[in-house]
């Protein structure tokens, strides 16, 4: 089985990613009883160690950790005041001492939950490192899509948007190529990251090619205000040329869906219409995220390495 | 019990393998599916007998042995006394005390419990009862679905060996064994056919297999 | 002053082309004997049995961060550093606390030296003020207190007009200015190598362009005033022709490559130690390969470690936020005599690029070994293996790469002006 960490897809195998699945469905189920919580890591203490924020992915991270009757800590030190006056390992030290039994660390510089893990006994889970990885995001899209189309095995799934500085992008790559998809990216070619291939990814700069026949079509994020001008001219020419609607999404198939790891802007990389409803499945992403979670605590919380072997 | 490791295909003893003729898997066949089917008769003409409200009966069977003894337990009542009883399915995994220690974590199995327990009748059904936890762990389990009027348990097999304060109420067979044996339901030698085979540990005084 | 035997080696010196073995006699400070047969009497011996006698090593770019930032590094640290890896000359860079772009820095930096350090250290002075890239130092005095070169390195002196100006009057003192080559409107936010190594990690890009681009303008700049230009720590394939190029031309231009360079690649990065972020980055194989051929070649004339001490609380943070740069002095001979075992350099030629070759583009009495030249000499086993651990070491900081390897090559004797200044087995022995 998979590691005592989840820092990265790229680092799984595609058993370790169809276990973590498999796992998910089963702890979807506990999400439907009345009783959403289960005793398993009862006594157990899961730290949520942000040191970026985002509300969505740790209280996913909290609900998925309560539900297992884990306690929950969250800790969101400031970056500011972290930035100067201790260095990462003296804070995974400092953590490793409390004796968690699991900790979900989010960065925005790529490679800290590694170093992280590098330090501490107990298991680390990435929740987002930079443009690096966000390993339970892309579980979740892949158990979204594994439910909606029976198999992932065969697919064609289209990225579209800043994939040179997107974890969510690189995640979904190895995700859905170790399923044997055939991942597509497509952006302008200053969102696209060097030798972009050794993703096992093909690049496109024309939408419509991008998604013709495509089962899957994911819409990244835009972060308007760091890439406006020095990335793509104005969000109107970036939304005209790579911003989804219902007319450039005739070219996939009949059956395609929408996704987006959100929050999604409206009108810029998504139509209004097409957020909502069919055949966009973000709300189901958003419920499965918590399944997913469940299922890597599961799997990860409180193992330590010397109990391998 | 909970943690029962894979059966290791040299570990069946030198003697019982002897007197097994036909078949290859390890062990000596305690329960035939004759011996079973016969037993759940039983056992369902006892649940009758023991029940007023015998609509309100709910079978659950624990995976992954306990899943086709309850329908076949359905079907028994169906026969004996023209009973369609609810049967569920319910994983104790997440709720077993020894998940976090046993190393690798189990993969969990399907829970799928059709309706509401509340107020019903509910029957546990699993193949062999040996310390009591998964029972233990079942009915803990059952009580995150609802309040149900009464549980009992049926145990195809009861081996002994309790480690917890918990009866059985409808025993199939008891068979003793020694806490190292391993008793195990099976697939039979023919497709749709189970059966029940112990498997002794190698004694002191045999050479067993090094595993 | 005491005499010195270093018997049962093979010598080895570049300048006179000596390849044989032979017993080497030092008197007076001086090299007094070369010879099969030489008659010591009694004097310190150095068994040096299976080992090479070079001239000792030079070092064209070394961060000592005194003045400053003694805490990762002083020059008495720095200077034991040196000579336990085989240096006997240290070209100190400018970028310290005070810059030294003014003679009194310099002044001090040399005083320094002599009461407490074992090897000779050459201050190179800053270019421009501050190395801001604004104002030039007065490079006259600075010469006459006792530069050796001029450098803004560690910073990049980005305006054309002013790196022209800088060049042409870097005639008048007829010395090299060293270049730390590397645009940075086109290096940006970039902390590892672009490519592939960069996209599977997720951090920012430099891209190899950054350095060839300001290398191209810094020949040509060379070419047009005719001012002796030195290319610090060179990376790329595409750097290495154009020095080629502009050598062919005629262009008085000099380059060094980093141990790290010729022996690394980016995928050394893949773990996220900050102890693989170098400025310019770790690049691809084929860049490393152009610089190894580059330096067996003669188009780069050296090796130079870029020895960049910094403290291990500086390095243990974020990839993105951590100072470039690693420790060098002690790790590179065996880090650099595998090109001699990968056949890509012979012995000869690689002993010049530490010795013969940097002390002839700095213009120092230095980097031979012959009778009658000052007796600075370095004695190593090639063959020797050996675990690296730079808590043992003479450097106040730690950062390496190579921490905990088993290394292959290693300096046994260091000798500073006719005395014996380190041991393998005795360590430093004095000042």
């Amino acid at each position: 089985m998979m590691g005592t960490d989840l820092l990265a897809i790229e680092d799984l195998s595609r058993e370790d990613i169809e276990l973590v699945l498999e796992t998910a469905g089963h702890m979807q189920e506990v999400g439907r009883r009345d009783v959403k919580k289960v005793p398993t890591l009862r006594g157990r203490t899961i730290i949520n160690l942000f040191f970026e924020s985002s509300t969505r992915t740790r209280t996913s991270f909290e609900i998925a950790g309560k539900r297992l009757s884990a306690d929950v800590v969250n800790f969101s030190p400031s970056s500011s005041s972290l930035k100067k006056s201790e260095s990462i390992l003296d804070t995974a030290k400092t953590l490793d001492a409390m004796d968690p039994d699991a900790v979900v660390v989010r960065h925005a510089v790529a490679g800290v939950p590694k170093r992280i893990a590098d330090e501490l006994a107990a298991p680390v889970i990435n929740a987002g490192d930079g443009a690096h990885e966000h390993p339970t995001q892309a579980l979740l899209d892949l158990l979204t899509v594994k439910e909606r189309k029976g198999r992932i095995d065969g697919l064609t799934v289209t990225i579209i948007g800043d994939i040179a500085h997107s974890r969510v992008a690189r995640s979904n790559i190895y995700g859905f190529t170790k399923l044997g998809a055939e991942v597509r990216v497509a952006a302008p070619p200053t969102m696209i990251p060097a030798n972009v291939d050794c993703l096992g990814v093909k690049a496109f700069g024309s939408l419509r090619e991008a998604l013709d026949g495509a089962d899957v079509v994911m819409a990244l994020r835009i972060q308007m205000e760091r890439l406006t001008g020095a990335y793509f001219p104005s969000v109107r020419e970036y939304s005209g040329t790579f911003g989804l609607d219902r007319a450039k999404l005739r070219f996939a198939k009949d059956d395609v869906i929408v996704m987006h790891p959100g929050p999604v802007n409206r009108g810029v990389e998504l139509a209004h219409d097409l957020a909502d409803g069919r055949p966009s499945v973000i709300l189901d992403q958003v419920r499965n995220g918590v399944a997913i979670r469940m299922a890597v605590l599961y799997l990860l919380a409180g193992r330590r390495p010397e109990s391998e072997a | 019990m909970q943690s029962e490791p894979p059966i290791h295909p040299d570990a069946g003893s030198p003697a019982s393998a002897a007197s097994e003729a036909a078949t290859s898997a390890p062990g000596r066949v305690v329960l035939d599916d004759v011996a079973i089917r016969r037993a759940l008769m039983r056992i369902a003409h006892e649940v009758v007998e023991r029940n007023d409200d015998l609509d309100r009966l709910y079978l659950v069977g624990v995976p992954n042995g306990g899943v086709p003894l309850a329908r076949r337990l359905a079907k028994s009542l169906h026969e004996v006394a023209d009973l369609e009883p609810v049967v569920g399915i319910l994983d104790t995994t997440l709720y077993r005390d020894d998940v976090l220690t046993s190393g690798e974590r189990p993969r969990l199995r399907v829970t799928e419990m059709p309706s509401a327990v509340d107020e019903q009748i509910v029957i546990l059904v699993d193949d062999v009862c040996s310390t009591g936890r998964t029972i233990r762990a079942a009915m803990d389990a059952l009580m995150d679905f609802g309040r149900p009027r009464a549980v009992q348990v049926v145990a195809l097999v009861d081996r002994g060996h309790r480690e917890l304060p918990i009866k059985i109420d409808y025993v199939g067979k008891n068979i003793p064994t020694r806490s190292e044996d391993r008793v195990k339901m099976r697939p039979g030698r023919e497709e749709g056919l189970l059966e029940v085979a112990l498997i002794e540990a190698a004694g002191e005084s045999e050479r067993g297999e090094a595993s | 002053m005491a005499r010195v035997l270093i018997h049962g080696g093979h010598v080895l010196d570049p300048r006179s082309g000596r390849d044989e073995r032979a017993c080497v006699l030092l008197e007076n400070g001086q090299v007094a004997e070369i010879g099969s047969d030489v008659q010591a009497g009694s004097c310190e011996r150095v068994d040096a049995t299976g080992c090479l006698v070079t001239p000792g090593f030079v070092d064209v770019h070394t961060h000592l961060r005194e003045p400053g930032q003694e805490y990762k590094e002083d020059i008495a640290s720095g200077g034991r550093a040196a000579v336990a890896g085989g240096f006997t000359h240290i070209a100190c860079m400018a970028n310290t606390e005070p810059v030294n772009d003014d003679p009194s820095v310099t002044e001090y930096i040399l005083d320094r030296a002599r009461q407490d350090c074992p090897a000779r250290v050459l201050p190179i002075a800053a270019a421009t003020k501050g190395l801001r890239g604004e104002v030039m130092t007065e490079m006259s005095a600075l010469v006459d207190a006792g530069a050796v070169a001029f450098s803004d390195d560690g910073k990049t002196i980005m305006d054309g007009g002013m790196q022209r100006r800088v060049l042409e009057y870097s005639r008048l003192v007829e010395k090299p200015l060293i270049v730390h080559a590397e645009d940075l409107t086109l290096v940006g936010d970039g902390v590892v190598n672009e490519g592939s190594v960069s996209t599977r990690l997720g951090l920012p890009g430099n891209p190899s362009v950054a350095e060839s681009i300001h290398v191209a303008r810094d020949v040509q700049l060379a070419e047009l005033t005719g001012a002796h230009l030195h290319v610090a720590h060179v990376s790329t394939e595409a750097a290495v022709s154009l020095i080629r190029e502009a050598r062919a031309r005629g262009v008085h231009v000099t380059a060094e490559v980093t141990p790290h360079h010729l022996s690394l690649t980016d995928e050394a990065t893949m773990g996220y130690d900050s102890n693989t972020k170098m400025a310019p980055p770790l690049r691809g194989r084929r860049d490393v390969d152009a610089c190894r051929e580059a330096l067996a070649d003669g188009t780069i004339d050296c090796v130079a470690t870029d020895h960049a001490p910094h403290a291990v609380h500086e390095k243990e943070v974020e990839f993105t936020e951590a100072p470039p740069g690693i420790l060098g002095l002690e790790t590179a001979l065996p880090v650099v005599w595998d090109l001699v075992r990968s056949e890509v350099m012979t012995p000869m030629q690689l002993v010049a690029s530490l010795t013969a070759n940097p002390a002839a583009l700095l213009g120092l009495d230095a980097g031979r070994l012959d009778v009658g030249v000052p007796a600075y000499i370095t004695v190593f086993d090639p063959e020797q293996r050996w675990k690296y651990d730079p808590a043992k070491g003479f450097s106040k900081s730690r950062n390496s790469p190579w921490a905990g390897e088993t290394l292959q090559g290693r300096v046994v004797a260091t000798i500073v002006g006719g005395s014996l200044v380190y041991h393998a087995d005795r360590g430093v022995l004095a000042p």
